[in-house]
This record gives C-alpha cells, structure tokens and sequence, in this order.
C-alpha cells in the first residue's frame, strides 16, 4: 500500500450551479488494482471521470499522476499523463471506420498524408492483443453496440494509457459480452495497469474490482475491499436503504386480451426481415416479457407495435381494433405507449425543460392544453406530481433534461408513459443505467401498473429483470420466437441456450 | 461540332468561380460550420484582385492580395461563429452585405466611381498564349484559373479523404465531442478548414475580376450562392460538388448560345434557366441526409 498511485484524486469538488456534482472526493487508482466507483444516479460518479480526464475542470482539489500535481485542461493532456477514457455514451463518429477511430488525435502520418494503413494494422494488433474482435475497416456507425464498445476500449488503449476510466461500460451489454470485458479488464489489471470501473451492476463489482468507493449526493459515503464487503451492503450503501428486486408474486389474475400480434413481419432499413412472423398475446393485468440476445428483432418489433415503422406484413390487434396500419398517435389515443430503447434519441427532447418533456404525447390534450394553446399551469402541476411520484433528481421541473443523470432521464421518460392513462405499455429496455435504487422504483410502477389492470410488454436485454417482473417470457432469435416459458419456472441459464439459437434448426 | 466544344468550353470556363467558391464551401461545411458567405469571399477577392493588379501591374499579386481577402472574410465568419458563437446563417449574412458595401464605398474612395474600377490584365501570358494556340485544350482552358480550378478538386478530394486534417475535419463535422475526447482541438481545425475556405474563395473572386477585366459594383452576381447549392447538390463531396458546378456552368453556358442563336425564345426566359435550375436541383437532390451531423450546432454545447 506504500506505492504511490498512478493516479490520485484529491478532495475534488465540482457544482453545476446549485447542485453540487462533487464534494471534496477523494480516491486512489493503483498499479494492477480495479477500483469500482458506485452510487445512485446523479451522485457525481461521471463528474468525477470527466474532471480526471480533463472534460471538467474542478472547482477545488488536486489531481496527482505519480503523486506530482498536474492541471488537465483537456483530454489531450490527460492521455499525455497516461489516461485514456470510455464514456458513458458513446464517443464515435459512425460515418469513420473502426482505424481512423481509433487513432483520431494520433494519426499515423507517412509524409503529409495519413497512414491509414498503419492506423488499420495498430488497431488490429491492438484488437488481437486484446482478444476484442473488430474489422479495423468497418465504418463503425453500423456496428452492434457491443462491437462498439470494443471500439471504444480500443480508442483508450490506443494511446498507451496506464490509467484506464470506464464509465458505465457494461450498460450496454449482454451478460456473454459482459463476461467478455470483464475478462479483458482482468488482463489489463494483471498488465499493470489502473483501472477505474463505474457500473451499477453490483455483481459484477462483486466479480471484478478489488477495491470500491461508494459515492452518494457527491460524497465518498464508503471505501470498502471488494473482498470484506457484498452486493447486499454495497446496495445500502448506495441507496441508503434496504433495497429488494426479487420476484414478486402477482394478486390478480390476467383479464382480457389487450393486444394481440400476429404474423408480424417487420423489415430494417436494408430490406431484410428483422421481425419475421412474430405472433403474440399480452392481457390485462399480465408482464409478457421478451428475451434476446441484443440485435435479434427486439428494436423492430417494438417499432413496428408502436408505430414508428410500418409493418410488412402480419397484423398489430390494440383492445379489438386492427392497428397494424394506424399512425403513431392514433395508437396512442388508442391507449398504447412506449418507452424506447433510447431515451435521449426518442423518448425524450434534452434541451427541453422536464416539466414540457412531462407532457409530451399528451401535449394536445387536457390539462396541458386546451384548444391548442399549452396551458403552464397543467403542465406545472403535472410534472410535479411525476418528479414526486418517481423522486426525480434534482425535483426542478424547469431544469433541462440534459442536465439530468442518465437514471433520473430514465425515471422522466417511464413516468410519463405510465401515467398517460395507458391500457397497454411496451417497455424497452426500461432500466438501462439505472442504479438499484431507481430500478427498485420503477419495478414497483410497473408492478403496480400491472396489478391496475395494464397489458405490458417488457423487452429487456437483462435476465434478472425480465424473470422478476414477467409472467411469460418470449425468447425472441433472428426475429423469431424460438422458445416461450412461464417466468416462474425459468432460469438464467435455462434461458441462455435459446437466446443463443440452441435447437433451432439454422 | 464546333458549336458544341464552344459551349463545353465556355461551361468549364463559367463554373470556374463556382467550383472554387464550392470547394471551399465542402471544406468549411465538413468540419461543421455552415457557410454562406461564399458570396462575400468572391466579391472581397475580386475587389483585392482588381485594385492590386491596378496598383502594381501585376496580375499574380493581384491574386496574392485576393487570397488574403477571402482569408480574412473567412476568418472574420470563424471568429464571429467559433469564439462568439454566432449563428453561422446570421454572420455570413452580415459578412455579404458588408461585402457589397466594401466594393460600392471602394469604387466611390479609389476610382469615384459608382458602377466599376479601371482596367486591368487578365493572367495571360506568353507561356500561356502558347497553350491556347493548341486545338482543343486552348480553347477549352481559357485562362490558367481555369486549370487550377480542375486541379483543386482531386487536391480538395485528397485533403479530405486522405490527410490527417482531414480525417479531423470530417469528425469535428460529425461529432466535435467525440473528437475533443481524443484530443482533438475542435475549433482549431474549424479555423483551418474556413481559412482554406477563404484561401479558395477569394481565388474565385480573383477569377471573376481577371476575367472581366475590371472590378465592377456587385460582380459576384449570387455565384457564390449557386455555389452553396453545389456544395449541396455535391452531398458536400468535393468530385459531386464539382459536377454539380458543371451542371450549373453548362446551364448558363447553353442559355448564351441559345440567347445569340435565338431560336424564338424570349432571352428573358432563357435567362433564367440556370435560377430556375438550381431551384429544382435544390428541392429535388437537396435531401440533407448525408449533411455533417453537427453543421451549424455552436462548439462547446451548452452556454
Ligand atoms: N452539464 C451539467 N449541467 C448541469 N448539471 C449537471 C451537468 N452534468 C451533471 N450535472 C448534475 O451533476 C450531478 C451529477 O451528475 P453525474 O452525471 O456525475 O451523475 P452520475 O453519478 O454519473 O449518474 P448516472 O449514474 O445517472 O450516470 C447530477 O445531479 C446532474 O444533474
Ligand atoms: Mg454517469
């Protein structure tokens, strides 16, 4: 414990106006250590990294690289003191290929010209040596999100870097690729490197770190050895409460059918198939929930049930009315709505302020509005009872939603939808970045939209979500349903070989 | 067949300034920053081109002074957008009616004259009348602009796809965050692709005077403007930008030979052709699907 650190934060501080991102927080990264960095959402945990990385200059406090205090103005002099960074949202310019990616800022140069040959033969050297499989030649914007992700690793070793900070790097992924990176973290540790990981997946702390500091409002609340320490009390730490996610019997009985799929075919953007005669049925007061491994169907299916792509062929059925047709808002006046995948490209506008974010979708109607002309009063009284009703963070409904933490976007995002009088809601995805305090809270809302008598259809790409929330669960591979059971009797691991395509015929 | 190569000549001869105005157009729209201000740059080289070669007698220090003229345009639209944050269609607005008050208050304080500067010489010469003596290249490279011009676009081409620069370029134009976080000075490399903007504008401006032999009161004429909508038509690739800079000087380039052929079309009519075409070009070939993502969004977000 006597080496110095690679790198070293000392009682930093940072506000954004009133709130206080960080407050004098201090921790230590060492040479072949992971250090786990956890907390609700909003508790500071990306302010920290963008100030080490030189995004954000801090207010107050000191940043030692070897124990000798540096000023970071940018990331450029981060990554010459040896950091190198992967954001919590993705950083790639997807019109560039997966090279010239990773070494914008350090091109290879022959003569006056880049060598993007050389740039292709470090990123596949790079990629081999970290067993991260990429074609150094695709343009990136059309890779899958976990590809994307090797890339974005690839991008802060590229530099060199001694010091790796990762925020949130595993929201996006599928427990094989979860497992994956976290075998390649393992490597980078034993390398010798400094690795600073932020997740709110308590188990994979658990399997990883070595040591965690748990932030909360913007303070260290506790620094713990991975070792002494569980999920359990981490979790109490974080939230300051006891928290439960496990499964929760249901007291009511499904009613009537509310939506009803069938044959659906539904084509991607290149013409093929992506959804390819998919029949399903969801009640009243039932979770159906739909498995798969990422990039099999989950995203076209819910845009062709909400309306954001028109179906091929096949029929979407909402409370007896063919809708397969229908518009997107007359699906909605229909009593159908959604929370998608990706809440800052289509569930939510970022500049607006939460309180106009609160009502749209039923903007038109009262009491947002009235004969046309938004009504202030509605909208302030309704969004006020959301950000109460789901603890949203900072509770100013005035604030902009950029200028909230991804978890508190994501509580906006399923508050509105749930409580514009739906009587059937699809999910996706509901819980990405969410920390288990939030997560425990909007399980609750759609528990208790469900037991209200609400059709629900949960896509999730997390197991133990889907098992604790569903009461059927779909297995959907290559956009078809290849295997169906009853949530109570599933498993993670019996759900993984269907997931995976095992005994469907190819 | 005469005829023809008369109007394939005067085609290339006529898109000259626009190509130029358009190439630099693609570079400043590719890292970013909205630019319609193309105008200003012609107008400002062709004033600089004018009362220079006046001045010295020297045509090539005429062109000197026109490049630095649609540098400074430039960087006076990259210190407005980059540093005050400006919006990019409000300062270039200001900057081409700056412009036109420039070339009216210059021709009034230099030449007390409302409508045009004295004569000047055009780039001509004796190696030059030497290319034009031979058969079809002659006639159809009119000035060495001209061939300038042709060679810029593979060189703007090779910038863009090929060179580190450019490589910045198109990610600052994409996704400036994503680029600062690799290190990459975002509004530095938006400075460098407006100045070569200006660099290559002010090179049109110079054309345009060189070839009129003179500078006269509003002599850009909305090329610069036609040359936006190349940019656009070009899906802001400079080889694209290009035809559709032919396209454009091959419309203008026909209407006068069916203006002095006069065929029984009004010349009002036929004169309209290339305003009108660009119209169709730009509602029909315009989608901006393949724009920059961050074209005309301020660096840093935010306030
Ligand atoms: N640019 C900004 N402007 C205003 N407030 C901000 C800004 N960035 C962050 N904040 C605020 O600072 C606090 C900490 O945010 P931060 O993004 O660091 O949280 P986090 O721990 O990373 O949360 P999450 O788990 O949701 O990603 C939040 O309350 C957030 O609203
Ligand atoms: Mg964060």
């Amino acid at each position: 414990m006597t080496v110095t650190p690679l790198l070293e934060a000392v009682e930093l501080s940072r506000a954004y106006g009133a709130c206080v991102a960080n407050e004098r927080v201090s921790l230590a990264l060492r040479a072949g250590r992971i250090h786990a960095l956890v907390g609700e959402n909003g508790a500071g945990k990306s302010t920290l990294c963008r100030m080490l990385f030189g995004l954000v200059r801090p207010d107050a406090g000191r940043i030692l690289v070897d124990g000798r205090a540096v000023t970071l103005r940018s990331p450029r002099d981060a990554m010459a003191a040896g950091l190198g960074m992967v954001h919590q949202h993705f950083m790639l310019v997807d019109e560039l290929t997966v090279a010239q990616n990773v070494v914008l800022g350090r091109e290879p140069r022959r003569g006056g010209r880049m060598d993007l040959a050389r740039a292709e033969a470090e990123t596949a050297e790079l990629a081999a040596r970290f067993g991260l499989a990429v074609d150094p030649r695709a343009p990136v914007g059309g890779l899958a999100v976990g590809v994307q992700q090797r890339v974005e690793i690839l991008k802060a070793l590229h530099g060199g870097a001694r010091v790796l900070l990762l925020d949130e790097p595993t929201a996006v992924l599928t427990a094989q690729e979860v497992d994956a990176l976290l075998a390649v973290l393992r490597r980078l540790r034993d390398e010798g490197r400094a690795i600073l990981v932020v997740t709110h997946k308590l188990p994979e702390v658990m399997a990883v770190s070595d040591e965690v500091t748990v932030l909360r409002q913007g303070r260290v609340v506790g620094r713990l050895d991975t070792a002494a320490t569980s999920a359990v009390a981490l979790s109490e730490l974080m939230v300051g409460r006891h928290v439960d996610l496990s499964r929760r019997p249901r007291t009511t009985t499904p009613a009537e059918e509310r939506l009803r799929v069938e044959d659906l075919v539904v084509r991607g953007p290149d013409g093929r198939a992506r959804v390819n005669g998919v029949s399903l049925s969801v009640r009243a007061g039932e979770v159906v929930g739909i498995a798969g491994v990422e990039g099999n169907g989950q995203a076209e299916l819910v845009e062709g049930l909400c309306g954001a792509r028109s179906p091929a062929s096949g029929r979407v059925v909402l409370c007896g009315q063919d809708v397969s047709r229908a518009s997107v808002r007359r699906r909605r006046d229909a009593g159908l709505c959604h929370v998608p995948e990706d809440r800052l490209a289509q569930g939510l506008v970022p500049a607006m302020a939460v309180a106009d974010n609160a009502v749209l979708g039923v903007h038109h109607r009262a009491p947002a509005s009235r004969g046309g002309v938004l009504r202030r009063a509605g909208i302030a009284a309704a969004a006020q009872a959301l950000v109460r009703a789901y603890d949203v963070r900072p509770a100013d409904p005035a604030l902009p939603v950029a200028a909230l933490s991804g978890g508190n976007q994501q509580k906006v995002l399923v508050g509105r939808e749930l409580s514009a009088g739906p009587r059937v809601v699809i999910l996706a995805q509901p819980t990405r970045g969410v920390d288990v305090g939030a997560m425990e809270r909007i399980h609750a809302a759609i528990l208790a939209a469900r037991d209200a008598g609400l059709a629900i259809l949960l896509v999730s790409a997390e197991l133990t979500e889907l098992l604790a929330l569903s009461d059927v669960i779909h297995v959907l591979y290559r956009g078809r349903i290849v295997h169906t059971v009853d949530a109570a009797a599933a498993t993670v691991e019996s759900l993984g070989p269907p997931m995976l395509g095992a005994g469907v015929a190819a | 067949m005469g005829e023809l190569l008369a109007v394939l000549a005067g085609a290339l001869r006529i898109s000259t300034p626009y190509t130029l105005a358009a190439l630099g157009g693609a570079l400043s729209e590719r890292s970013g920053v909205v630019n319609i201000a193309l105008e200003a740059g012609l107008l400002m080289g062709a004033l600089a081109h004018a009362v220079v070669a006046h001045a010295s007698g020297s045509p090539w220090l005429g062109l000197l002074a026109a490049m630095a003229a649609g540098v400074a345009v430039m960087a006076l639209h990259a210190a407005l957008c980059l540093h005050a944050r400006a919006n990019h269609i409000i300062v270039a607005v200001g900057l081409n009616l700056l412009a036109v008050g420039t070339g009216r208050f210059a021709l009034k304080a230099l030449y007390n004259s409302a409508a045009n500067g004295p004569r000047v010489d055009g780039f001509e010469t004796t190696w030059w009348h030497a290319v034009q003596e031979l058969p079809v290249a002659g006639t159809v490279a009119g000035t060495p602009l001209v061939l300038v011009a042709i060679l810029l676009v593979p060189a703007v081409a090779f910038l863009v796809d090929r060179t580190v620069l450019g490589l910045r370029i198109r990610a600052v134009g994409q996704h400036p965050a994503a680029a600062e976080t690799q290190g990459v000075n975002v509004l530095r490399v938006r400075w460098a692709a407006l100045l070569l903007c200006g660099l290559l504008c002010g090179l049109g401006g110079a054309y345009l005077a060189a070839d009129q032999h003179q500078f006269t009161q509003g002599m850009s004429a909305g090329r610069g403007f036609i040359a936006v909508s190349a940019v656009v038509f070009g899906q802001w690739r400079p080889a694209r930008v290009w035809v559709g800079c032919l396209l454009f000087g091959l419309l203008e380039s026909l209407q006068i030979s069916l203006q002095s052929s006069s065929v029984g079309i009004p010349g009002q009519l036929v004169q309209m052709l290339p305003y009108a075409m660009t119209l169709v070009v730009l509602a029909l070939a315009a989608s901006r699907a393949n724009a920059p993502r961050a074209l005309g969004q301020p660096w840093p977000a935010g306030r």
